[in-house]
């Protein structure tokens, strides 16, 4: 048995971390709320999202205090996950082009993604 | 960075990146920390190319469709008796998991300080948050379902791959919930009756069941951003 067991931090940090979440959903949500559009919604959507994600992540799960190993056997293979995603924003777009062009209707749509 | 550490049979490991070589040149393990721990975290990263993969195929569907997606705060809204509240449930629903990873992280605090009661009462205060939050999941189901005529194959509002992709990704969460609710019971219980007391006292489990809990509230961060914000 490793001598990790027995993480124990003061109670006080994740009451901290907890209030910062409840104010990162607060501020997401207003993104809704207050109808932001185009590209500050998204960028705002992704950066209280990737806030939200690493704070849960670094204090809740730990992953703040444990060895490097861990850190890169955890994190790095999602990354993976990142070319999967671009792979697929290039397929999809030349599928909706595609669609238009064979269905014989003008790009000119416009159309809510 | 890390800093060096222990092993079980008193070697100093470095810290750092010296320290990613040491462990991966181990001979005994790579991972300096209780198996059941290691095998959760690789558990929850094999969950998270699961839920990966359908957000992602989500988005495909979504960016590739000519036909309107309907409008997320505007199908999850909710009007009592005046103006509909947009996503008011989900903003709801979010609170209640951020809340019960709070008390998640409460219990396996008290869980290392040996004091059982509060970690029984704090991990069931967490199991009741899970069950609230998949309750009002069913009641976003059914009125969507019953009341919006939502199909996995069509609906009245827009494209049609909504109702799949949606019904695929939060039903797969809410069973993640609805088993973490169940695993925090036992655990729980176990740890109420004195069952790891008799196992030397060691409390790792109410950890690795916080780790499974916090990776729970971590894809509903997700599903939250790219389902209902986007």
């Amino acid at each position: 048995m490793a001598q990790q067991s027995g993480q124990q931090h003061p109670i006080s940090i994740y009451f901290w971390i907890w209030g910062l979440l409840f104010v990162f959903s607060f501020f997401s949500y207003m993104v809704d709320y207050l109808n932001f559009q185009g590209t500050m919604r998204w960028a705002l959507i992704l950066i209280f999202m990737f806030l939200k994600a690493g704070f849960i992540l670094a204090i809740f799960m730990h992953m703040a205090w444990e060895r490097l190993a861990l850190k890169i056997a955890i994190l790095a293979p999602p990354l993976a996950l990142l070319v999967l995603v671009a792979l697929m924003m290039t397929e999809a777009d030349y599928t909706f082009l595609t669609r238009i062009v064979f269905s014989g209707e003008g790009a000119s749509l416009p159309v809510h993604h | 960075m890390s800093e060096a550490a222990l092993t079980d049979t008193g070697d100093v490991l470095p810290g750092g990146t010296n320290g990613v070589v040491a462990d991966f040149s181990a001979d005994k393990q790579a991972f300096q920390m209780p198996w059941g721990k290691a095998m959760m975290w690789f558990f929850l990263l094999s969950d998270t190319f699961i839920f990966g993969t359908f957000l992602t195929g989500y988005m495909t569907v979504r960016m590739s469709v000519r036909d309107a997606w309907p409008v997320p705060s505007e199908v999850f809204a909710l009007s009592f008796g005046g103006e509909p509240i947009p996503l008011i449930l989900i903003a709801i629903m979010t609170f209640i998991l951020i809340s019960s990873s709070g008390t998640m992280a409460m219990a396996v605090n008290m869980g290392y300080r040996k004091d059982r009661n509060k970690t029984f009462w704090l991990m069931l205060a967490t199991a009741v948050f899970g069950a609230m939050f998949v309750s009002m999941q069913v009641f976003e189901w059914t009125k969507l379902i019953v009341d919006e005529g939502v199909r996995p194959w069509g609906n009245p509002m827009g494209a049609a791959q909504f109702g799949s992709t949606f019904f695929m990704i939060t039903g797969f969460h809410g069973l993640h919930v609805s088993a973490g609710v169940i695993y925090l019971l036992v655990i729980a219980l176990r740890v109420k009756r004195g069952f790891y007391e008799k196992r030397g006292g060691n409390y790792e489990i109410v950890e690795i069941t916080g780790l499974y809990w916090h990776f729970v509230d971590l894809v509903w961060v997700f599903i939250f951003a790219f389902f209902y914000l986007w």
